[in-house]
């Protein structure tokens, strides 16, 4: 029975990452990429996706491998593990598109101090079964791609009048070229932020009402 | 030596065995995905280069890239030194134009762009921006403004009577004073870009131009 519950993996496991610990909008992890790369949807999705792939990833590994690495060295093997992959997303890019790579700059490399993977490295990876690391890894990584997708289409329609390269609005619309410049995705993200706090906040008073009650 | 069973237990060794088969294993990985992407990316930089080359020679179907050092032509090679130079030849091998990378400050950077000049005219005939940060919606219109791109449709590039430099130096003048066809007119909103534009240009053609006129003929023969 108890391990059971230790090593199920069920709804929650999953689900985590998504909505009740979202790693932007909840844990506020990772906030540079968020910020920098959501100018348009596609840069968003292609920058969730292979933020998705390295959590997979290095969190497989290390969780495969966490019963050998002595605690000592644990964050030094974390990094190498996680640079790996990430060096490998590069080349992959380079490969899909040059375009895109380019619009990604820097960022593609900065996944390796992109804080969330490491965090979920030490803090679940390590600490659970293989499968069920990757199931949460991957509501982690899909998570935080939602929420780059949240801000990146927000910004593209407002500041360029497009959605994924295609335009929208036509001729007439006047782009509000802020949104695409880094103060838009300051206002873009605390909007998202007042607007997921609200709704949670609602729920959880409900909730409590609900507890009172009984 | 101590037996296997001893180094196990001694933490330091343990220690060294996972960071070395870590790294190896990372090395490992690294390697095979470089090995597998190369062809792929070398050919998307290639055909990066040769839509840039064709926008910047109207009507060119073939392109050979050559090294310009010290006066004389070189066959490419990557890695040496010299000025990289594109020929464009249309379908009967005729030379059309040579492009050539230039850079200047912009507002936010770099820009790098490449320009394609036709020594029929002895102008320049298109650019294309290969690298820049400039400012959305302001900076970056140099790459998107229709009105700043007919610019180039023949910017006058003549070499004086010496043949050493420009007879007319390229220069940015303002939104809507161009008078001479070596003028750019500049982008209203976006004049240091407009005229970071215009100064690699001139810099890159008042030295390239004179080196490249006496190899004209060679470039034409190339292509036959």
């Amino acid at each position: 029975m108890k391990r059971k519950t230790d090593n199920r993996i069920d709804w929650e496991t999953f689900s985590e990452g998504l909505w009740r610990d979202n790693p932007v909008f909840v844990m506020l992890l990772g906030m540079c990429p968020v910020l920098a790369v959501t100018n348009s949807a596609t840069n968003a999705l292609a920058m969730g996706l292979a933020t998705t792939f390295v959590l997979l990833a290095s969190g497989g590994l290390i969780s495969a491998i966490a019963r050998y690495i002595p605690k000592q060295v644990r964050i030094a093997t974390y990094i190498i593990i996680i640079a790996t992959f990430v060096t490998m997303v590069d080349y992959v890019i380079q490969a899909i598109s040059l375009d895109l790579y380019n619009a990604l700059g820097a960022f593609i490399q900065l996944i390796v101090v992109n804080c969330m993977i490491l965090g979920r490295a030490e803090a679940y990876a390590s600490k659970h079964r293989p499968l069920k690391s990757l199931v949460n890894a991957l509501g982690m990584g899909l998570g935080f791609t939602f929420a780059l997708l949240c801000l990146g289409v927000v910004r593209e329609l407002l500041g360029a009048g497009s959605l994924f390269g295609v335009d929208l609005f036509g001729e007439n619309f006047q782009p509000w070229v802020v949104m695409v410049l880094p103060a838009g995705g300051f206002l873009v993200l605390g909007t998202w932020l007042l607007l997921f706090d609200w709704i949670k906040q609602r729920k959880t008073q409900s909730e409590g009402e609900e507890l009172h009650a009984r | 030596m101590s037996s296997p069973a001893m180094q196990k237990r001694a933490p330091a060794t343990a220690m060294m065995l996972v960071l070395t088969g870590i790294a190896m294993l990372s090395g490992f990985l690294v390697v095979l995905t470089d090995q597998l992407t190369a062809p792929l990316i070398a050919e998307n930089q290639r055909l990066a280069i040769e839509a840039a080359v064709s926008k910047v020679i109207p009507g060119s179907v073939s392109h050979r890239q050559f090294l310009l050092s010290e006066g004389k032509l070189l066959p490419f090679k990557k890695g040496e030194a010299g000025q990289t130079i594109h020929a464009g030849y249309d379908a009967h091998g005729r030379l059309l134009g040579i492009a050539a990378e230039t850079g200047a400050q912009g507002y936010a950077g770099m820009i790098y762009l490449l320009y394609g000049y036709e020594p029929s005219c002895e102008c320049i005939r298109g650019i294309k921006v290969l690298k820049m940060a400039e400012t959305p919606g302001l900076g970056d219109k140099i790459m998107s403004d229709p009105e700043f791109q007919t610019n180039f449709d023949a910017l006058d590039a003549r070499l004086d009577s010496r043949q050493t430099a420009l007879l007319h130096p390229i220069v940015t003048v303002k939104h809507g004073s161009k008078q001479q066809s070596w003028e750019v007119d500049a982008i209203s909103g976006a004049t240091i870009s407009s005229k970071a534009v215009g100064k690699a240009l001139n810099l890159s053609a008042q030295k390239l131009l004179p080196q490249l006129k006496p190899l004209i003929p060679e470039l034409e023969a190339m292509g036959k």
